[in-house]
């Protein structure tokens, strides 16, 4: 994986504030850990619906389901009574686990959590994609809808009442840095898996698929196997995130673990913002984004979605490319976009015109 | 003939009342250009589709190196080794030239850690091979979509080679393409067949290409098989010269 200067130098600022930015503002450490979290919520949305052309918005499906899980993979695996006796309970048993339990608890949990969505997201592959443009988006916000309406239904993990998560064995400032440093992590492998990935194979096949997938089925592309793929990965690290978010927030029902009207579609719009069908654009639309989200929620209450739909209607009407498909528009050469004049003429000295 | 690698023995395919296809029967050696021409609507098109797998024929067998291929999909044709072009062309449009080549590589016999493949020495370096072969190398760089027609038709052109094909089927490779090109695209497809061991089969409506090109020709008219021979014997054909000037 090579690197131009440029790129040394955006990841060494990111990884500065990464650092220092809760030690500098501590006041600030979850709302920059969410930060962190809208960074991986859009750069794996990207992947599916930016670079294979898949436009899903049912993506936070699995950061819910992602969330259950690790709900009862950290409740039922270290609660003796189970599961359902916690639940019935309506938060009312504040079982003491020990670090070791709670820590145990959560890592499984988090790792579950992927693994589910991912086993979820292949299910979902074998009768979704035959659906292609509008019909996959609706049917993907579709399944959203269905599946957090099946959960409210399952009383093993508190129905539609919710569920209580574990409290944590430590101080509110640990909190903070320890479920702070678990979202900037998982952002850091969700980044630097897609940037591989993006640089493989797998990248130019999931572009070929969404520049015109009949023609690369007709090469002999596998499509159905990199579909499959390409929804997986984001699968796993919307489960795993979900499964942080829940742990996060402390208590989970079907509104904390299936935002389908914010952080189901906030993802769309800052990979759109951004760039979508880029490495970077989602990152630099869900920075902006999140400022500008924070920033109105403070100064500008009651005015916080005008503004946000603002930004979403003038990314839509003028900048439809996004940031960095507008800068890739306007400076082509600086993303190596050029005739080479080395070589004027081929082998047989003539140009194709 | 002696070997064939493609065996059409009576395909009829129909589009609701429309017969595009009836009781087409057809051969292309291995090795060989074969040419297919017709007037407008005659089912040249067609009987490519049914070949490559886009649609279920009615009836009739179709063989590819002895192996029966009228039941089995696009993919899985194509990764047999048999692949077509588009009249329409059709290429990656929002990718740069390199990045359509190299997806083109073949995908027979594909393992799971192929797909993860890096894209630098080999793929590239034949990739760029193929870009200057057909005379794009200069533009390699540059997004396909941004290409002049008939510079995205070369670049379809070169895809399908990197592929490495045992057939390739083009339909009309030369349309919309400027007369001082044509020279090279038909030299080129001349030393695809003959270097690369390629065994080709096009549809032309450009008279002069074909004639030169290719050492057997069909004639289509209104869904039939007209007639089939050398070019020589072709032209001399007082059916297919109906056919051409207005006998359909």
């Amino acid at each position: 994986m090579s690197m131009t200067r440029d790129t040394k130098v955006t990841y060494g600022l990111l990884a500065l504030f990464g650092i220092f930015g809760p030690i500098l503002f501590p006041d600030y450490t979850l709302s920059i850990a969410y930060l962190w979290m809208m960074v991986l919520m859009a750069s794996t949305w990207d992947t599916l619906g930016g670079q294979m052309g898949y436009n899903s918005l049912g993506n936070i499906t699995f950061f819910g389901v992602g969330m259950y899980v690790s709900a009862i993979v950290q409740v039922s695996f270290f609660y003796e009574g189970g599961g359902a006796e916690y639940t019935s309970a309506m938060g009312s048993i504040k079982p003491e686990f020990t670090q070791a339990e709670y820590f145990w608890g959560l890592g499984l949990g988090i790792l579950a959590a992927g693994v589910v969505g991912l086993v979820l997201s292949v299910i979902f592959s074998s009768f979704m994609f035959g659906l292609r443009g509008p019909y996959f988006a609706i049917g993907s916000l579709g399944l959203a809808i269905a599946v957090a309406e099946v959960t409210i239904t399952i009383d093993y993990v508190g129905g539609a009442s919710g569920i209580s998560m574990p409290l944590f064995p430590g101080d509110i400032e640990f909190r903070s840095t320890f479920f702070y440093i678990l979202c900037f992590v998982l952002t850091i492998i969700s980044h630097f898996l897609l940037r591989w990935l993006y640089s493989t194979q797998f990248g130019l096949a999931i572009n070929a698929i969404r520049d015109d997938e009949d023609k690369a089925e007709a090469m002999g592309i596998p499509t159905l196997a990199y579909k499959r793929i390409g929804w997986a990965i984001p699968a796993f690290f919307m489960g795993c995130i979900g499964a942080v978010a829940g742990n996060m927030a402390g208590f989970i029902d079907k509104e904390v673990a299936y935002p389908i009207p914010t952080f189901g579609i906030f993802m769309v719009a800052m990979a759109l913002l951004g760039g979508k069908g880029t490495l970077w654009g989602p990152v630099l639309g869900a920075i902006i984004f999140h400022v500008i989200k924070e920033a109105t929620w403070t100064y500008l209450l009651n005015l916080q979605w005008v503004a946000l739909g603002l930004i979403l209607i003038i990314n839509i009407v003028y900048f439809q490319q996004g940031i960095m498909g507008w800068l890739q528009a306007k400076y082509p050469e600086r993303f190596g976009i050029v005739v080479d004049t080395s070589t004027v003429t081929d082998a047989d000295g003539k140009e194709a015109t | 003939m002696s070997d064939p690698i493609i065996k059409v023995e009576s395909v009829s395919k129909s589009y609701g009342g429309v017969k595009a296809n009836v009781d087409i029967t057809m051969g292309v050696e291995r090795g060989s250009i074969t040419g297919i021409i017709g007037p407008n609507g005659c089912g040249k098109t067609t009987l490519f589709n049914s070949i490559v797998g886009y649609h279920p024929i009615d009836s009739g067998s179709i063989q590819f190196d002895g192996q029966e291929i009228s039941h089995l999909l696009v993919g899985d044709i194509a990764r047999l080794g048999m692949l077509r072009t588009f009249q329409q062309t059709r290429i990656y449009g929002k990718m740069n030239c390199v990045d359509n080549m190299q997806i083109s590589v073949s995908h027979r016999g594909d393992s799971k850690s192929s797909m993860f493949a890096s894209r630098k020495g080999e793929i590239k370096d034949r990739a760029e091979h193929l870009l200057e072969f057909v005379g794009l190398y200069s533009k390699r760089n540059l997004i396909s979509g941004d290409l002049s027609f008939g510079q995205q038709k070369l670049l379809e052109f070169a895809m399908a080679l990197m592929n490495e094909p045992k057939v390739l089927l083009l339909d009309e490779p030369t349309a919309g393409i400027n007369p001082t090109l044509i020279n090279g695209l038909i030299d080129r497809l001349r030393r695809a067949n003959e270097e690369l061991g390629i065994t080709l089969c096009v549809i032309e409506h450009n008279m002069r290409v074909i004639m030169n090109l290719a050492s057997h020709i069909y004639c289509l008219a209104n869904g039939h098989m007209l007639a089939d021979g050398t070019p020589e014997e072709l032209q001399n054909d007082q059916r297919v010269i109906d056919a051409y000037l207005g006998g359909h």
